[in-house]
């Protein structure tokens, strides 16, 4: 397991700086640059956020199969969908907040009832723009997606996880909403321990006998390091990396419910409709008897505050997630 | 009928120089201001300095202290990223404290990067995602009309927000339901976030846009006080307008501080100490860029 993360920028900096301080994004573009280099039929767009997510580099590499649509998301998902509708794969990336919310009904009608394989990258996905405020942050995007039929919607954990879903995604018939964060999440997994990545197959970290934590995306890392936390105070406590919420992978939510009388979700997003809504959908429609807490945003809106700030107020750091677990165990 | 600022009417007796004093001021204010979080965009924050300044210390009508008077003219920041130029003048009118200032993105202060009406008071309406305040200004003219009420709703928008559909939607609607107590003012300072405006996707022709979408078009200096002051006095008291206006201000991003308009990825940023004393010496002395 690696751990790195981006060194904070010393002295002044601008916007072109900002790749440098988000490794995470940067495999964005160096694994599209790659599937195209070996003959997929890969391009991208984005709106006028190519240093935000960083696709100037792939523009750079493949002039030729980057196309810049300015601010004006709506007509840019229907032009991918017009464009897979010819054979190309496109790769839509947008802040998710204007991806997922702006887009939702041309993703619906152009790309989900269409089953084009569009593959929208919803990227500073939740709380990650921090005090820029609620239009900026994408904590419903995971419910909103989810219930576009068709839609196969996946968030990954760290920079080697985004590159193993994108070189997956070209094997994959149905379009895709994949959900990342700001490109500063630390790395959970080193290169080697993914080849046998897939959606829908959730990764177990630890099977434990007093709770399992089911996380996904930007949460497992934390996650990860509370079950640590917990583990040196005698709490023996899970971890199943819940990558992909649809189709969620029920029979790891089986298991997870007979290893342990308590599930613990945790997510950046909204309590309902994200993770904690498919976990809790799969548990009640099996007949599982199992106490389930859905850790995530309590349904309201995001005070103002840096990242990090926001992530110890709403216990959703290492912290924060230990705290609730042994709230639910201690019950 | 509509009367010229309040706050103007009781301003010193040379308007120009004092609103000119007031935006090298909001530009001190946003390097301050951004030094909290260490992150912001003080370029579209100076860009859009002396139309500021002019709206609120020479063109709107508003009562100091009294951010929710029903009578007040509305503006709405459809550039939202720029917030951090309006707060101090939010201060400075007794809409919200100054204190506040000193907390600014800090966990649970009401000023974050974007305006938020929740939070702030004489924050008309809410912004951040691209493309919505023209409609917002819209709606509120609609109901003025409704109740009886003339004030006029001033929404300032980035020439990179006119890639938006929904800019155009309200352009067409408020054309055809005659609202002339609209006026759009352009930041156009020519850079969105990706580059140059016209290279990433071009508004051009601008003004022969809003003109086939019925609407009044101006072009102005957007640093040029006496201009700004000019054509928004007039927009402000014509009688009874039939018809919706837009100012093109024609600006320069990062306008005050040479090595940011000179470099286009200030769009965001962050001054270390030492660039930032060279930015406020050319604020309070002009005449070195």
């Amino acid at each position: 397991m690696a751990g790195t993360r981006a060194k904070p920028k010393q002295g002044s900096w601008t916007l072109l700086d900002l790749l440098d301080q988000a490794p995470g994004l940067a495999v964005l573009s160096s694994t599209l640059s790659e599937l195209v280099d070996e003959g997929a039929p890969v391009v991208a767009l984005t709106g006028d956020l190519k240093y935000s997510n960083g696709l100037v580099r792939f523009a750079d590499r493949h002039p030729d199969r980057f196309w810049n649509m300015g601010i004006a998301e709506q007509n840019m998902v229907t032009v991918a969908a017009g464009m897979a509708s010819t054979g190309v794969m496109p790769f839509v990336a947008g802040f998710a907040s204007f991806l997922a919310l702006l887009c939702c009904e041309q993703i619906r009608t152009d790309i989900a009832y269409t089953k084009l394989p569009v593959r929208l990258i919803g990227h500073h996905a939740g709380i990650t723009l921090g005090f820029y405020g609620t239009s900026h942050h994408a904590t419903e995007d995971l419910a909103i997606m989810r219930s576009l039929a068709g839609l196969t919607v996946v968030a990954p954990t760290d920079a080697p996880m985004l590159s193993a879903a994108l070189r997956a995604s070209v094997r994959h018939e149905q379009p895709i909403y994949m959900r990342i964060g700001r490109g500063r999440e630390p790395d959970v997994y080193a290169e080697g321990d993914l080849e046998q990545f897939a959606f829908g197959k959730a990764i177990w970290h630890h099977r434990g006998a007093d709770a399992n934590i089911i996380a996904t995306g930007s949460m497992v890392f934390p996650a990860l390091r509370a079950i640590e936390a917990l583990e040196s105070t005698g709490l023996d406590v899970g971890l199943l990396d819940m990558h992909t919420i649809k189709p969620l992978d029920e029979d790891a939510v089986l298991e997870a419910a007979q290893l342990a009388p308590t599930i613990i979700t945790v997510e950046e997003h909204n309590v309902i409709g994200g993770l904690g809504g498919a976990v809790a959908e799969a548990l009640s429609s099996r007949g599982t008897a199992v106490r389930l807490r859905r850790h995530g945003i309590e349904d309201a809106f995001i005070l103002i505050g840096a990242p990090n700030a926001l992530y110890a107020h709403y216990r959703l750091n290492a912290d924060g997630i230990a705290a609730v677990v042994r709230e639910e165990v201690e019950r | 009928m509509t009367v010229p600022s309040v706050l103007a009417l009781e301003d010193a007796e040379d308007p120009i120089a004092r609103i000119d004093e007031r935006a090298r001021w909001i530009r001190r204010e946003v390097i301050r201001l951004i030094a909290i979080p260490k992150v912001g965009h003080y370029a579209s924050a100076f860009s859009c300095a002396e139309i500021l300044a002019t709206l609120y210390y020479g063109v709107m009508r508003l009562k100091r202290g009294e951010p929710r008077w029903e009578e007040r003219d509305r503006f709405m920041f459809g550039k939202g990223h720029a917030a951090v130029a309006l707060y101090p003048i939010l201060a400075d009118f007794d809409f919200i404290p100054a204190a506040v200032l000193n907390e600014y993105t800090r966990l649970g202060n009401p000023l974050g990067d974007h305006p938020d009406m929740t939070r702030v008071p004489g924050v008309d309406f809410s912004s951040g995602s691209i493309g919505h305040a023209l409609s917002a200004g819209l709606g509120m003219c609609m109901a003025a009309r409704l109740n009886g009420l003339d004030f006029t709703s001033y929404a300032l928008l980035g020439d990179g927000e006119q890639h938006e559909g929904q800019v155009w939607e309200a352009a067409m609607s408020a054309a055809h339901h005659k609202v002339g107590r609209l006026v759009a003012i352009i930041d156009r300072n020519g850079y969105c976030l990706d580059g140059p405006v016209d290279d990433v996707m071009t508004i051009e022709p601008l003004a022969e846009k809003w003109r086939a979408f019925g609407w009044d078009v101006h072009e102005v200096n957007g640093h040029s006080v006496p201009e700004l002051l000019q054509v928004l006095r007039m927009l402000s008291m014509r009688e009874q307008p039939l018809r919706p206006a837009v100012v093109i201000a024609h600006t320069v991003k990062g306008r005050g501080v040479p090595f940011m308009e000179s470099e286009h990825g200030w769009h965001l940023g962050f001054l270390d100490p030492e660039d930032e004393r060279r930015a406020l010496a050319y604020i309070d002395q002009p005449e070195l860029s």
